[in-house]
């Protein structure tokens, strides 16, 4: 499954959505009341968990975590990072 | 011009018309013989205390002071200089004892000490929010703690273990509620509110704890209002002096640093500019920030309201029971 359907399976299944079907990816889940702060916290959350991302405390905007899209390019890039950073360790 | 002035009241006339709706709603409508009226020390409460005491005499008015262990000690001075100013009866119900057998400490304690294990009793705490006014960053809540040799960490919170603190503290403000009810029914009393408009519009209370009551005599008002009627109704200067306080968790906090984006005498004028569509740019001015600073405290206006808006619901039924 991509990360994007992930994170909208994630968000669909853990907070009330009215209209699944009609979440857009860049639609902001704050503005729209899907989540609240404490929301924002089960999202870091499950970032943390699920994709083994860590969040720093500097990346707690909306542009990083305020609709699926932005999410999912997160997540990927955080990835993308990680994977870098390995494998410059392992070139050491 | 948009100002401060837009909040000034008669405060006369006001303390007049909210006395008669007091002796209204208590006596004729909820057939109250008196009030209760939990005392924190603060400004919200001793108004409240003021105001029924004008309404339906200093003999009809019971001031609960309700300490426990992570009261500060100005909470029971202050709650007690209120009432003697008024001339009012007080009784001091410690409630730390139902506290401690309900759980709220131990819960508390136990929350804490998933995300910092060394977390002790003798330990201080709080939540906090940073500030939004400095950027974009979400309103995230943090735990700060302090050792008792002065250390201080600060971590983000976890959604479980934020909930269980949450939960767990909100037993202060339900026991306290408990506490002003039983008084109530054994005097025939109607139990006070005491959250002013914006408390109330932010959902800055404990549902069934100091959201409940009988009659809420100053919802409609803004804190700034409040401290108006204060000095209108001679209400001690300390108190009318003291900035705002939680005064729910062992490490003092303002109300800023807890909850509102902003002083209250900011956010009361934000908050009326944003009921009354008031345009960004104006309100800057007025509020000596910018304009996107404004929008940003706008955004958390309703990003609070609909967070917090199970806390205004009633009970929810199937159908309706007219006959009552």
């Amino acid at each position: 499954m991509t990360i994007r359907n992930q994170v909208r399976a994630f968000i669909i299944e853990n907070f009330y959505v009215a209209d699944p079907g009609g979440l857009a990816d860049g639609e902001s889940l704050l503005e729209r009341g899907i989540i609240d702060s404490t929301g924002v916290l089960e999202v870091i959350s499950f970032l943390e968990q699920h994709f083994g991302v860590e969040v720093e405390d500097g990346e707690l905007t909306p542009e990083n975590l305020d609709s699926v899209a932005n999410i999912s390019t997160f997540v990927a890039s955080k990835l993308s990072d990680d994977r870098t950073e390995l494998a410059a360790e392992a070139a050491q | 011009m948009f100002s401060s002035n837009v909040l000034k009241l008669d405060a006369a006339h006001e303390t007049a018309r909210i006395a008669e709706a007091i002796r209204t709603q208590v006596v004729a409508t909820l057939h109250r013989r008196g009030a209760v009226v939990g005392l924190s020390g603060g400004i919200d409460s001793s108004v409240v205390a003021a105001l029924a005491a004008h309404a339906l005499g200093k003999d009809k008015v019971l001031g609960l002071l309700m300490p426990e262990h992570h009261s500060s000690e100005d909470a029971l001075r202050l709650g007690r200089a209120a009432a003697e100013s008024l001339g009012i009866e007080v009784i001091v119900e410690d409630i730390a004892p139902a506290l401690e057998s309900a759980g709220c400490y131990r819960r508390q304690e136990e929350a804490i000490r998933e995300l910092v294990p060394s977390y002790r009793t003798d330990w201080k705490c709080k939540l906090s929010l940073p500030s939004i006014l400095e950027g974009n960053r979400l309103n995230i809540s943090r735990l700060t703690v302090q050792s008792p040799t002065g250390d201080v960490q600060t971590v983000r919170l976890t959604p479980t273990t934020y909930w269980q603190l949450v939960a767990a503290t909100n037993y202060k403000q339900r026991i306290r509620k408990v506490t002003e009810y039983y008084h109530a029914d054994r005097l025939q009393y109607a139990v006070a509110g005491t959250p002013n408009r914006l408390e109330y519009d932010q959902g800055f209370f404990v549902k069934q704890g100091d959201g409940a009551a009988d009659f809420k005599p100053i919802v409609h008002l803004y804190k700034t209002q409040v401290y108006q009627l204060a000095e209108h109704l001679g209400i001690p200067a300390e108190i009318r002096a003291r900035p705002p306080t939680t005064d729910t968790f062992s490490m003092p906090q303002t109300q800023e640093e807890f909850y509102f984006a902003l002083p209250y005498q900011r956010m009361d004028l934000c908050l009326y500019a944003f009921n009354h569509q008031i345009p960004t740019a104006i309100v800057a001015e007025a509020v000596d920030l910018t304009p996107e600073q404004v929008e940003r405290v706008f955004k958390d206006i309703v990003a609070k309201r609909r967070a917090t808006h199970y806390l205004h619901q009633a009970a929810l039924t199937v159908e309706s029971v007219g006959e009552v």
